[in-house]
């Protein structure tokens, strides 16, 4: 880029209307000119950097619809937050005060017992994807469990109402259930993802000492995995806390208190079907109630993910 | 790695022998754990589609095929049609993805191509914290907050420049409506694409880029001819997860649609999409007939649903789309 100050600058930067072809045919600029952008090429680079800053603001506008989000939940929500908020029962509508622990318990459990149904499930889906499938029948689990991924809860939601609601009750087991659904794909397609990080050399060793094929994926494969399984556990957490579509089927009809048996005959409070509840109806004391377990959900749910993704970016470069 | 691993040759004939048997049983054990799992995971398809047709079944044999253009629905008279929500279901995804494709994509180029890598280490993560949002926080958040705003300031706004188009023709009332549904569903589907085609971009070769710059290509030209041709299929394929995302998503728009029940050609009025009004309404059905044609909106759903994700699937045959976005 030699910078020549003594040419006069009006030899190279073409006039802004000036056809390029008739320019090129008429009058060349020097080659030995200076390298400043004229003409079509200023064009191009202007196009080029305002589609820059567009892509930018888009960025910026993403970041700025979050920020605007939390933030109302956070200035509304505070204001509701206090121990008693999160250990007193829920009031009936149109009183103030009150809390939201049985909510915060139901959510809880329910959480709690569809991991337990989701996690080992999914990791033995992942650990048959990468250890035994045959190539076509690799390729059909893949695709049900993208399809199990995209298919709309609600429709989750009328199958598990169907299937155990109907003719019995809404119970606890049932929204665990029907969150076990929509945490299942997740959990073993990140699995599975984790599992083919794992070194092909570390099998290898466990091959050439004669090492069983179970020995294997328990000695080695699992344990080495460990970190990725657990994110990818704690992202499907962070998903199912925040689901309310199956839950309105299966859990919705509840009592204000606190309910501990998943398995009883009644349907248990939780975060995401109370906030549902409360802004269906006009209660202003409902609405602070609800802004304050929006914050409460809102906390748990942003902090598991980010967190989350933070330890599963570390441990991915790990293995890689 | 843990050191429980233990060494047959190392041990007595008798314990060898043992640990054969163990191995061959804890190997069939494993396989057939995992063989019976995956085999849940195909059931499962099947019987969710079993099951809600089945649930449907009352309906389907009452409205036939008809129920997918009648527009009524008055569930005192026993008289139902899909008609009014599969238009709302249209109208408000498509007006979503009109909206976050072109942001999705514009935030993917962004952060894979012009953000610096500290910037990107930090709006990266955030976009993708916008969609871990509740989808039930997120419509108490428009309900509360966003829809009087889009009541007071921009859809007077947009009535008074782009009035002479019926999408705007009408005045705005209460801020429920399509508008603010399609809007609130921009805001998931946003992530989605982003995040998807930012990976995208990036795995495109280094290479092909460099040679178009050495060509003399401005940044955008890179982007334009090299980088959007070579990902374009793979962000097809990101859109169409959106749009499956955007048309499963019940709750949120049950809290902002304002539950309607005719078709309006203006945006800014009442209508209602397939999830929400089975969300909406499901509590409080009480005739069998009621739930069955509820039930049916979920048969029509599944369908959509799965088309959706399955075209993501075909398009994106060459890219590994669909792991990215479980991730």
């Amino acid at each position: 880029m030699s910078d020549l100050p003594d040419r006069p600058a009006d030899v190279v930067d073409l006039p802004e209307e000036a056809d390029p072809m008739s320019a090129l045919a008429t009058e060349l600029p020097d080659a030995s000119g200076p390298l400043t952008p004229s003409g079509h090429l200023r064009r191009r680079q202007l196009i080029s950097r305002g589609t820059e800053t567009s892509q930018t603001a888009a960025a910026l506008l993403a970041v700025g619809v979050l920020g605007i989000v939390v933030y109302s939940v956070v200035q509304r929500g505070a204001s509701a937050l206090s121990l008693d908020f999160l250990t007193k029962d829920i009031p009936p509508s149109g009183t103030p005060g009150g809390g939201i622990a049985p909510a915060i318990i139901g959510t809880a459990i329910i959480v709690a017992l569809a991991t337990a149904i989701a996690m080992p499930i999914g990791i033995l889906v992942a650990l048959y994807l990468t250890e035994f499938a045959a190539r076509s029948v690799g390729r059909v689990v893949r695709l049900a469990l993208d399809l199990l991924n995209g298919l709309p809860t609600v429709v989750v939601g009328l199958f598990v109402f169907e299937l155990l609601v109907v003719g019995h009750h809404q119970s606890g087991f049932a929204g665990s259930f029907a969150l076990a659904i929509i945490m299942l794909p997740l959990i073993a397609r990140a699995t599975q993802e984790v599992l083919l990080l794992v070194p092909p050399s570390l099998r290898e060793a466990a091959d050439a000492l004669g090492v069983s094929h179970w020995r294997t994926v328990r000695g080695v494969v699992l344990p080495t995995a460990r970190g990725g399984i657990l994110t990818a556990t704690v992202l499907a957490v962070a998903r199912a806390a925040g689901e309310t579509a199956p839950l309105i089927f299966v859990s919705s009809i509840f009592a204000n208190t606190v309910s501990v048996n998943p398995f009883g005959s009644q349907a248990m409070p939780n975060i995401p079907v109370y906030i549902f509840n409360v802004s269906e109806a006009a209660d202003p004391y409902g609405f602070a109630r609800a802004w304050g377990a929006a914050l409460v959900l809102l906390t748990v749910i942003l902090l598991a993910s980010v967190g989350a993704r933070t330890l599963n970016r570390r441990y991915s470069m790990m293995l890689r | 790695v843990s050191g429980t691993i233990r060494i047959a040759g190392a041990l007595p004939r008798n314990a060898r022998a043992r640990v054969r048997l163990t191995d061959r049983i804890g190997d069939g054990v494993l396989y057939g754990l995992c063989m019976f799992a995956s085999l849940l995971a195909v059931v499962a398809i099947g019987a969710i589609a079993f099951q809600v047709i089945n649930g449907a079944s009352p309906a389907i044999s009452r409205f036939g095929l008809g129920f997918l253009v009648h527009t009524t629905w008055q569930p005192n008279f026993g008289i139902f049609g899909a008609g009014t929500f599969l238009y709302g279901t249209a109208v408000s995804s498509v007006g979503a993805l009109v909206l976050a494709v072109p942001i999705g994509i514009s935030i993917g180029l962004y952060l894979s191509m012009v953000a610096p890598h500290r910037v990107r280490g930090v709006i990266g993560p955030l976009v993708e914290m916008l969609a871990a949002i509740p989808s039930v926080i997120l419509g108490f958040w428009g309900i509360l907050i966003l829809a009087p705003f889009l009541q007071r300031h921009l859809e007077p706004f947009l009535h008074s420049v782009l009035g002479f188009l019926p999408i705007f023709g009408t005045t705005p009332t209460t801020g429920t409506g399509l508008f603010i549904a399609s809007l609130i569903l921009t805001i998931m589907v946003v992530p989605i694409v982003a995040s998807i085609s930012r990976d995208l971009f990036l795995s495109v070769p280094q290479e092909l880029r460099d040679g178009a710059t050495a060509l003399g290509a401005t940044r955008w030209e890179v982007v334009r001819g090299v980088v959007l041709p070579t990902s374009a299929s793979g962000v097809a394929a990101a859109s169409f997860l959106g749009l499956g995302r955007a048309l499963g998503e019940a709750i949120a728009v049950t809290q902002v649609v304002g539950a309607g029940n005719f078709i309006h050609a203006s945006l800014f009025q009442t209508g209602d999409t397939l999830a929400s009004r089975i969300a909406n309404q499901f509590q409080g059905a009480t005739t069998t007939l009621h739930t069955a044609s509820l039930f049916y909106l979920g048969v029509i759903l599944l369908v959509i649903g799965l088309l959706a994700n399955i075209s993501a699937q075909v398009i994106a045959r060459r890219f590994d789309v669909s792991t990215i976005a479980s991730r």
